[in-house]
C-alpha cells in the first residue's frame, strides 16, 4: 500500500490545490435580462464551510460571508455595479466627514419579528470592537472614537465613546478623524445589527443567527461540512427581495467537483470555475457563463526595506521591473485571456476609477525603457554581482507558480539579471515570512475589497504603518493626500484626491500592479437571470429557477 | 487466546501515545502561523490575535500544549476547531461516511478479488488468467485520481448513470462510484495475491491427499486450497482496511465526499492540531484492532497456528 499512498499524496498537490486568486479577465458572457420562471422553487449554489461562527464581526472569509450577506442587511447595500444604496438607513448625514448622524427606516424588523432599533447597531458594533470578544473584523471599527480603548489588549471596556443612541431610530457616530468613505463601509458584514436576544447565548446565536436580510437560515439549515439551506425571510422589506424559493449552498472542498456538478445540472450556480475548466468553460456552458471584473487585483510587492530598492536608484529599478513585464502575454498564455491588464492600483468596477492616470505608462511593457532605467540605476549604485531577484509566493494556490515563473523569466530576459520564483509550500507559511519582514526580494500580493471604495485599495495598503502595508512603504506626500481625501466633504470629492494620491504611488511603485481579477461563473440549465455583483459574488436573490 | 487479545490491547497504549505525540509534534513543527492564516492576509487587532492564541494554547511551549491536549483527552474532550466546533462532533460526522465508503471498497476488493484470483489461479496460463493479469497491471499503473476523474466524467457527466458527486448525507448508493475507484487498485493486488497463493497450494501434499480421499473438486478448492491460500490475502485486506479508514484524500476530493480524508486535508492545511491528532489517534486504534482481527483469523484459517 505504500505505493498507492504516494500517489494519493501527489494527487493532492495536483488536484486539490485551489485559491482565491483563481482567475480573472475581460467581460463577456450572457446575462438573460428577462425575469420570469418559478419564483417559489429553491436554487442551489456552491459554497465552502464557514471558518467561523456566523457572527457579523467574526466573518472575514467568503464561505461565511456569502451566507451572512443573504441573512443580514446593513444600513446600506451595494447594487450590481457596487453603487451604495440605502437599505435600512433613512439617511446618513455629516457636515465634516467626522461626525455622522444615522437615521434608520421605521418599521423594520428582524426575521423573528423584533423591531430593528438604533441600539441594535450600537450594541453590535461595540460587541465587535471589544477586545474581550476577540472578533476577527474588529479592526473595521478602528475609525470610531474610543476604539483604541476598547480594543487594547486585556481591556474590559465594551462601549466606544463615539457611538450614541439618540432615540429608537437615530444614533450618532463620532470618528477619531474625518473619513469621507466611512458610509461606503457600512454595508460590509462587520456592520450588520444583531437582535437583543443574540447576547444571551452568543455561541448558540453564531450557529443559528437571527438576521434581517432577504433570507433566513432554515431550521437546522446549517449542516456542517455538507450544506447550508436558506429560505426567504417574509419580513424583509428591502430592495433585494428573493425571486426564488430559497438558496441551498452545497459545500465543496474543491471547485473541480462543483464544476462537474454544474455540468450535469446537479448544482445550479458556481462562482469559481476551477483552473482546469478555464480553457473550455465558454464552450462547455454556451450562454450560461459570466466572465467579468470584480473588485480585486494582483500585484507584486517590492519591500521598502530592501537596500537595492531604496532611494532614487531604487525607484528607477522598480520602474524598470514594471516595464519589463509583458502583462498581456502572461494573461493570454497562462490565464487564457481571463484577466485585464492593470493601469492603476484599484479596480475598474469602483466609482471614481480612472484608467488613464498621469504616469500610468510605467505599467506598460517597454523593454527598451526598462533597460535604460536599469542601467541608469546601476550607475548610482550597482546591482550586486550575481544577485538573484526573487519573487516569493505560496504555490498551493492554483496558477501562482506558473505566472510568477513566467514573470521572472520576462524580467530576467529584459534586464539581463537573474530572476526566479521563491516557492513557499503553503499560504500560512508565506504569510509568516511576509509579516516578519524577512523577505530578500519581491513577493506576490493582491487585494480584494470588502466594500466598494477606492480608499480601501489605498489606505490600508500604502499608508504609513497601515495594517496591510506589507512592504513598509512610507511617503509623507502620499499620507497627506490620503488624509486630505478622507477629510473631503463627499465620497466623489474624496475619490478625486485619492486618484492624485495614486499618481504618487505610480512614481514610487511600492508594489507593481499586474492585473485586475475577474470572476468566471457558470450556471445550470435549471436557472435563469444569473448576475454577478461588484465583488464577484452572484446576486443569489435575483436568480430564478426554470 | 484471551491473554493474547489482552496483551495486544495493552500494546495499544504506548502505540497510541507515541503516535499522537509524534503527530502533535509534526503539526506543531509545520512552518507557518495558523493564526496569521486565519486572518487571510488582512490585518488583525493585536488583542484579537492574543486572545485567539490563548484560546488554542498556541501561546504555550510544545510540551505544555501537548500536556493540555492530553489532559482534555482524559475527560474525552478532543478540543475545538478554529471555527469553534467540537472536534468530536466534526469527527462524528465524517467517520460514518468514511466507514461506509471503506466497507464498500473492502467488499468490492474481497469479493471480486478472491473470485477472480481463484479462477485465474485454477486456470493458470489460460485466456482468463492472461486477461486478468493485463487488466490488473493497467489498474495498478493508473493513478487513483486519473481513474477517479475518468469514471466521474464518463459515468457521472456523459452517461448520467450516477451523480458525479456525493450529496451531503452520503447514502450508500451514491458511494458506489467512489468505492469502486478506491477498491479497484487494491482489487488488482488481491487478485494477484490470491492467484499466486492458489497456484502454489494446488500442488501441495494435502491437496493431493484430499483429492486421493475422493473429495469432490469444489470441496477441495473451497475448503482445502482456498482456505489455506487466504492468509496473505487477509493480511493485505486488514492493512488496507486501516488505510481506507484513514480517508482517501484524493478520491474524497474528486467526489466531494464529506469524509475523514477531506477533513484531514483541510485540518492539515489550517494547522489545526486538535483535529489532525484526533483523526490519527482513532486511526491508530483502527489499525491495531484490524491487525488483531487479522491475527485471530490466521488461527481460524490455518489450524496449525495457535495463540496462547
Amino acid at each position: 500500500m505504500r505505493f498507492s499512498r504516494t500517489s494519493k499524496a501527489l494527487g493532492v498537490a495536483a488536484v486539490l490545490a485551489m485559491s482565491l486568486t483563481a482567475c480573472g479577465g475581460t467581460s463577456g458572457g450572457g446575462n438573460t435580462g428577462a425575469a420570469g420562471g418559478n419564483t417559489s422553487k429553491a436554487i442551489t449554489a456552491n459554497g465552502t464551510e464557514p471558518q467561523n461562527p456566523l457572527l457579523p464581526a467574526n466573518t472575514n472569509e467568503v464561505g461565511g460571508g456569502r451566507v451572512m450577506d443573504l441573512i443580514f442587511a446593513g444600513l446600506v447595500s451595494y447594487d450590481v455595479h457596487g453603487k451604495t444604496v440605502n437599505e435600512l438607513a433613512q439617511s446618513i448625514e455629516t457636515t465634516d466627514s467626522q461626525h455622522y448622524t444615522i437615521k434608520i427606516k421605521p418599521g423594520q424588523v428582524f426575521s423573528d419579528g423584533t423591531p430593528i432599533t438604533a441600539k441594535n447597531f450600537v450594541d453590535a458594533w461595540n460587541y465587535g470592537a471589544a477586545a474581550k470578544n476577540a472578533q476577527l473584523n474588529s479592526y473595521f471599527f478602528a475609525p470610531i472614537k474610543g476604539y483604541d480603548k476598547v480594543s487594547a489588549p486585556k481591556s474590559t471596556l465594551d462601549k466606544m465613546e463615539g457611538l450614541k443612541v439618540v432615540d429608537d431610530t437615530t444614533f450618532t457616530v463620532d470618528l477619531s478623524a474625518p473619513e469621507s468613505d466611512f458610509p461606503l463601509a457600512l454595508g460590509y458584514t462587520a456592520f450588520y445589527p444583531m437582535p437583543e436576544s443574540a447576547y444571551k447565548d452568543i455561541k448558540a446565536y453564531g450557529q443559528n443567527p437571527v438576521g434581517d436580510g432577504p433570507y433566513k437560515l432554515a431550521p437546522g439549515g446549517w449542516k456542517h461540512d455538507t450544506s447550508i439551506t436558506l429560505i426567504p425571510n417574509d419580513k424583509y422589506k428591502g430592495p433585494n427581495k428573493p425571486k426564488n424559493g430559497g438558496v441551498t449552498f452545497t459545500l465543496y472542498s474543491s471547485p473541480d467537483a462543483a464544476y462537474t456538478d454544474v455540468q450535469s445540472d446537479n448544482l445550479d450556480v458556481l462562482d469559481q470555475v476551477p483552473p482546469s475548466g478555464l480553457q473550455n468553460f465558454k464552450t462547455d456552458f454556451k450562454g450560461r457563463f459570466v466572465n467579468q471584473a470584480y473588485a480585486g487585483n494582483a500585484t507584486m510587492t517590492i519591500p521598502s526595506y530592501l537596500p537595492e530598492f531604496k532611494g532614487e536608484a531604487g525607484q528607477m529599478r522598480r520602474q524598470a521591473i514594471s516595464m519589463s513585464i509583458n502583462r498581456q502575454q502572461i494573461i493570454d498564455k497562462i490565464f487564457y485571456g481571463n484577466k485585464k491588464v492593470a493601469t492603476e492600483f484599484t479596480s475598474p468596477v469602483l466609482d471614481g476609477y480612472d484608467g488613464n492616470l498621469p504616469g500610468s505608462d510605467v505599467l506598460k511593457y517597454n523593454p527598451t525603457k526598462a533597460k535604460e532605467l536599469w542601467a541608469a540605476a546601476d550607475k548610482i549604485s550597482p546591482w550586486p554581482a550575481g544577485k538573484v531577484f526573487t519573487i516569493t509566493s505560496n504555490i498551493d494556490g492554483a496558477g501562482n507558480k506558473e505566472y510568477i515563473t513566467a514573470m521572472a523569466n520576462q524580467i530576467a530576459t529584459t534586464l539581463g539579471i537573474k530572476a526566479q520564483l521563491n516557492p513557499i509550500a503553503t499560504f500560512k507559511q508565506s504569510r509568516d515570512l511576509i509579516n516578519s519582514k524577512k523577505l530578500t526580494g519581491a513577493s506576490r500580493a493582491g487585494w480584494q475589497a470588502d466594500y466598494p471604495s477606492l480608499q480601501d485599495f489605498l489606505g490600508p495598503l500604502y499608508g504609513t504603518g497601515a495594517g496591510s502595508n506589507d512592504g513598509d512603504y512610507s511617503s509623507p506626500a502620499f499620507d497627506a493626500k490620503l488624509k486630505e481625501g478622507l477629510a473631503a466633504k463627499s465620497v466623489e470629492e474624496g475619490n478625486k484626491i485619492f486618484n492624485q494620491a495614486q499618481e504618487i504611488l505610480l512614481k514610487d511603485l511600492p508594489v507593481i500592479p499586474l492585473w485586475y481579477q475577474a470572476v468566471q461563473g457558470v450556471w445550470s440549465n435549471n436557472v435563469t437571470n444569473v448576475q454577478f455583483g461588484w465583488n464577484g459574488v452572484p446576486l443569489y436573490y435575483n436568480i430564478t429557477a426554470k | 487466546m484471551v491473554m493474547f487479545t489482552l496483551r495486544r490491547f495493552l500494546q495499544l497504549v504506548p502505540v497510541f501515545f507515541g503516535a499522537t505525540l509524534l503527530v502533535y509534534f509534526l503539526v506543531f513543527a509545520t512552518p507557518g502561523d495558523p493564526i496569521a492564516a486565519l486572518s487571510g492576509g488582512k490585518p488583525m487587532a493585536p488583542a484579537v490575535e492574543a486572545a485567539l492564541r490563548a484560546q488554542y494554547n498556541l501561546d504555550q511551549p510544545f510540551w505544555i500544549q501537548y500536556g493540555l491536549y492530553l489532559k482534555n483527552l482524559v475527560t474525552l474532550n478532543l478540543g475545538q476547531t478554529f471555527s469553534g466546533q467540537d472536534v468530536s462532533a466534526v469527527i462524528g460526522r465524517a467517520y460514518p461516511v468514511t466507514a461506509r465508503l471503506a466497507i464498500m471498497a473492502l467488499a468490492i476488493e474481497a469479493v471480486f478479488g478472491v473470485l477472480f484470483g481463484v479462477i485465474a489461479g485454477l486456470r493458470k496460463g489460460k485466456l482468463f488468467d492472461a486477461t486478468v493479469l493485463v487488466a490488473s497491471l493497467v489498474v495498478i499503473a493508473v493513478p487513483t485520481f486519473v481513474l477517479g476523474f475518468v469514471l466521474q466524467l464518463v459515468i457521472g457527466v456523459q452517461l448520467g448513470w450516477a451523480r458525479p458527486t456525493v450529496s451531503g448525507a452520503a447514502p450508500w448508493d451514491e458511494l458506489i462510484l467512489p468505492a469502486l475507484v478506491l477498491g479497484l487498485v487494491s482489487l488488482a493486488y488481491v487478485i494477484r495475491l490470491t492467484r499466486a497463493s492458489i497456484s502454489e497450494n494446488m500442488n501441495a501434499d494435502y491437496v493431493r491427499t484430499a483429492t486421493a480421499k475422493g473429495l469432490s473438486r469444489p470441496r477441495v478448492v473451497v475448503v482445502h486450497i482456498l482456505r489455506n491460500s487466504l492468509i496473505p490475502v487477509v493480511t493485505f485486506l486488514g492493512a488496507d482496511l486501516g488505510s481506507l479508514m484513514g480517508g482517501a484524500i484524493v478520491t474524497e476530493g474528486i467526489f466531494n465526499v464529506p469524509g475523514v480524508g477531506n477533513l484531514l486535508y483541510k485540518a492539515i492545511q489550517k494547522g489545526e492540531s486538535a483535529t489532525v491528532v484526533a483523526v490519527v489517534g482513532i486511526l491508530v486504534i483502527v489499525f491495531v484492532v484490524a491487525n488483531l482481527v487479522v491475527d485471530l483469523l490466521y488461527a481460524w484459517l490455518d489450524p496449525r497456528i495457535r495463540y496462547v
